[in-house]
């Protein structure tokens, strides 16, 4: 018998379920009945009209039966129907023995017994009430199967269920305002995932970045960009004192998101596979958890982001690793979506806020060393303006929801800003702006109105871009 | 399970876990899924998901873990709520229109729904091997004898997980008079 391909992508939701069961349950099992009537009513009718299983053609007597006769596996699926079990028509029932007719019932419900089996049992249900009792409880029962249809929950369904909630009462311990943004981008690329086959999780991705003079990037899969946020979220998880995801790594020396991500990967044998999702939800929810009991002052608290080259070390305080994760997960949720060719939201305006605030607050320091690398111009003066004093000003203006001024300065991370010393400004959209921070659009061709100093816009898109890593 | 389901002071941490959003990521499609079940319309099943949350919310003590575990609790207080919201609307619908005859119809309707979801909690909860056997044979078409051998088992016991899903399935129909919150839990 040919039967059904196993993996038929039409089937797809129908065995992902048994993968979801230990998980959360899932969102399968909730489609709906396709005539939307109730189901235990269409079976009876169906039966021997319907596109007809393997047992299509015997039936010796449908009036001495009192149930109802089978009814077809799976309905207007298209499906191609298995090989009939091709029994010699009118050949004497099998002689079973009660027990076994018994066990057969179930099969025999959903029409999944061979042609003879499928006659002795009809033949054995004329004579034993008990058995035909239970034929017919069964019969019906397979009427409340089923194929789950996958239903897309509203993502800010999850914002206004907890809105609502914390707006009654606010929580004993709440999640610190700055681990708000990883919740929600977390929860959101979670539910993107929910419905995946393996066909989206091994859908090719090239992950891009802007490596200082150019686009650089790097092909995995879906789940290798899970892997990827698991790999680069051990940095908060180990900062915390969780444990790491990446095993094997250098014990003297935090390693850097790249090379997180090279170790994880390399580590496993195979490439990955949707089993990521779990381990990176899990460290995801760990990470909240653990920030909303260490309180609002753990925000304080040095993750590492690795060495730099020249023997320093990148740390960011907690809640901005938290925003920066949140960023990145949001930046991934896109790749992911781009790659399985599903929409895909910007964050909440006022996390997008947030992100782009971190990123302009880190535009300084990005654009003293691509100075310091020969890449960005020097300053006019050909000197850095003492600390705490006013230097040229960069007015950064994002625009959108979520966007605002900034005031870059751009002699030195550690001079302060004035608009009395704005000798440039820029204007970008939030989305485009994030999109240039995370190097998925080249510096020269984000598109920003410029007003002033040419050099100085330039070098501070270029620094923008240089934020980006894989 | 409900050793899982249930930790020590676990009502505060149900109010916790709720203000962190995992026990929304843990139930949210259980609950709008069977509110969607029973009311066939997405943003009926929203309001409904809110309803729930907000109950456990603001009831963080309603939840007795001697009573069984947490999942089926939330299966059975969503049934409610959404059986209440489906009888709710459709008596407004009644009064609108002729009475009579139809409040019958809505009887009939609120018990067909609560049957289906009821089946779609069981289907979930039960046993991963059941399902996996009712699935092959149902869904993917596989006579038992393929089931049998898809899942690594012996033809007898593929007839076993067949029937014993199915009956299973069969207590859907057991639930007590129209709507009544029916007993979640004879398969969890």
């Amino acid at each position: 018998m040919s039967g059904a391909d196993r993996f038929d992508p039409g089937d797809e939701s129908a065995h992902e379920k048994h993968e979801d069961l230990e998980g959360h349950g899932g969102q399968d099992g909730d489609g709906k009945n396709a005539e939307g009537e109730p189901v235990q009513n269409e079976q009876g009718e169906r039966g021997s009209g319907g596109p007809g299983g393997p047992d299509g053609g015997r039936v010796p007597d449908e009036g001495r039966l009192r149930i109802p006769t089978p009814r077809a596996s799976v309905e207007d699926t298209g499906l191609p129907l298995p090989a009939p079990a091709d029994p010699a028509p009118g050949a004497a029932p099998l002689a079973l023995e009660h027990p076994v007719l018994k066990s057969l019932l179930g099969a025999w419900a959903l029409a999944a017994c061979s042609a003879e089996e499928t006659a002795a049992v009809e033949e054995h249900l004329g004579d034993c009430g008990s058995c035909a009792d239970e034929a017919r409880r069964l019969r019906e029962a397979v009427g409340l199967l089923h194929p789950p249809e996958p239903l897309d929950l509203d993502p800010g369904l999850r914002t206004r269920v907890l809105a609502g909630c914390l707006a009654r009462r606010p929580p004993r311990i709440p999640v610190p305002d700055w681990a708000h943004a990883y919740d929600a981008e977390t929860a959101r690329l979670d539910a993107l995932l929910q419905d995946f086959g393996d066909a989206e999780w091994h859908a090719p991705v090239r992950l891009r970045w802007f490596d200082g003079t150019a686009t650089a990037s790097r092909r995995t899969t879906v789940a290798g960009v899970i892997a990827h946020l698991l790999a680069v979220d051990g940095l908060v998880a180990t900062a915390l004192g969780l444990d790491d995801p990446v095993a094997g790594l250098p014990a003297d020396r935090t390693a850097s998101p790249g090379t997180r991500t090279e170790a994880y990967w390399r580590a496993s044998h195979f490439p990955p596979t949707r089993s990521v999702r779990t381990p990176w939800r899990r460290l995801s929810h760990d990470i909240v958890r653990t920030v909303s009991f260490t309180g609002g002052s753990a925000g304080k608290l040095a993750v590492s982001y690795g060495g730099t080259g020249d023997g320093g070390e990148i740390a960011l305080p907690l809640r901005d690793a938290m925003l920066d994760r949140a960023f990145e997960c949001w930046v991934h949720a896109e790749d992911i979506a781009e790659a399985v060719d599903y929409p895909y939201d910007p964050p909440s305006p006022r996390h997008l806020h947030r992100m782009i605030d971190l990123a302009a607050r880190m535009l300084p320091l990005a654009l003293a060393e691509r100075r310091r690398a020969g890449l960005a111009t020097p300053g006019p003066g050909r000197h850095l303006v003492p600390a705490g004093t006013p230097g040229r000003s960069l007015r950064l203006e994002i625009e959108g929801n979520g966007g605002g001024q900034w005031l870059i300065p751009l002699d030195s991370p550690a001079a302060t800003t004035s608009p009395d010393h704005e000798v440039a400004h820029v204007a970008l959209d939030g989305v485009e702006f994030c999109r240039l921070a995370a190097g998925h659009v080249p510096p020269e061709e984000a598109a920003a109105g410029q007003v002033g100093d040419r050099e100085a816009i330039r070098d501070v898109l270029l620094a923008a871009a240089s934020l980006s890593r894989m | 399970m409900a050793k899982k389901d249930a930790p020590p002071r676990w009502d505060r941490k149900m109010q916790q876990r709720l203000a962190r959003g995992e026990f929304y990521d843990r139930f949210a499609s259980l609950v709008h899924g069977l509110a969607h079940r029973v009311l066939e319309d997405d943003q009926a099943a929203d309001s409904v998901t809110r309803e729930v949350f907000t109950h456990v919310w603001e009831h963080p003590d309603a939840y007795d873990p001697k009573t069984g575990p947490l999942r089926t609790w939330v299966a059975a207080l969503t049934h409610r709520l959404a059986v209440q919201r489906l009888r709710a609307t459709g008596t407004a619908a009644l009064t609108d229109e002729d009475g009579g005859a139809s409040a019958a119809e809505l009887e009939l309707k609120v018990r067909h729904a609560s049957v289906a979801a009821r089946a779609d909690y069981i289907v979930q909860s039960m046993p991963a091997p059941l399902r996996a056997a009712l699935d092959l044979a149902y869904f993917q078409r596989r006579d038992y004898r393929q089931t049998a051998a898809d899942l690594g088992v012996t033809e007898d016991e593929a007839r076993r997980r067949l029937r014993l899903g199915l009956q299973l399935l069969s207590t859907a129909h057991d639930a007590g008079a129209s709507g009544a919150p029916p007993e979640y839990g004879g398969a969890a």
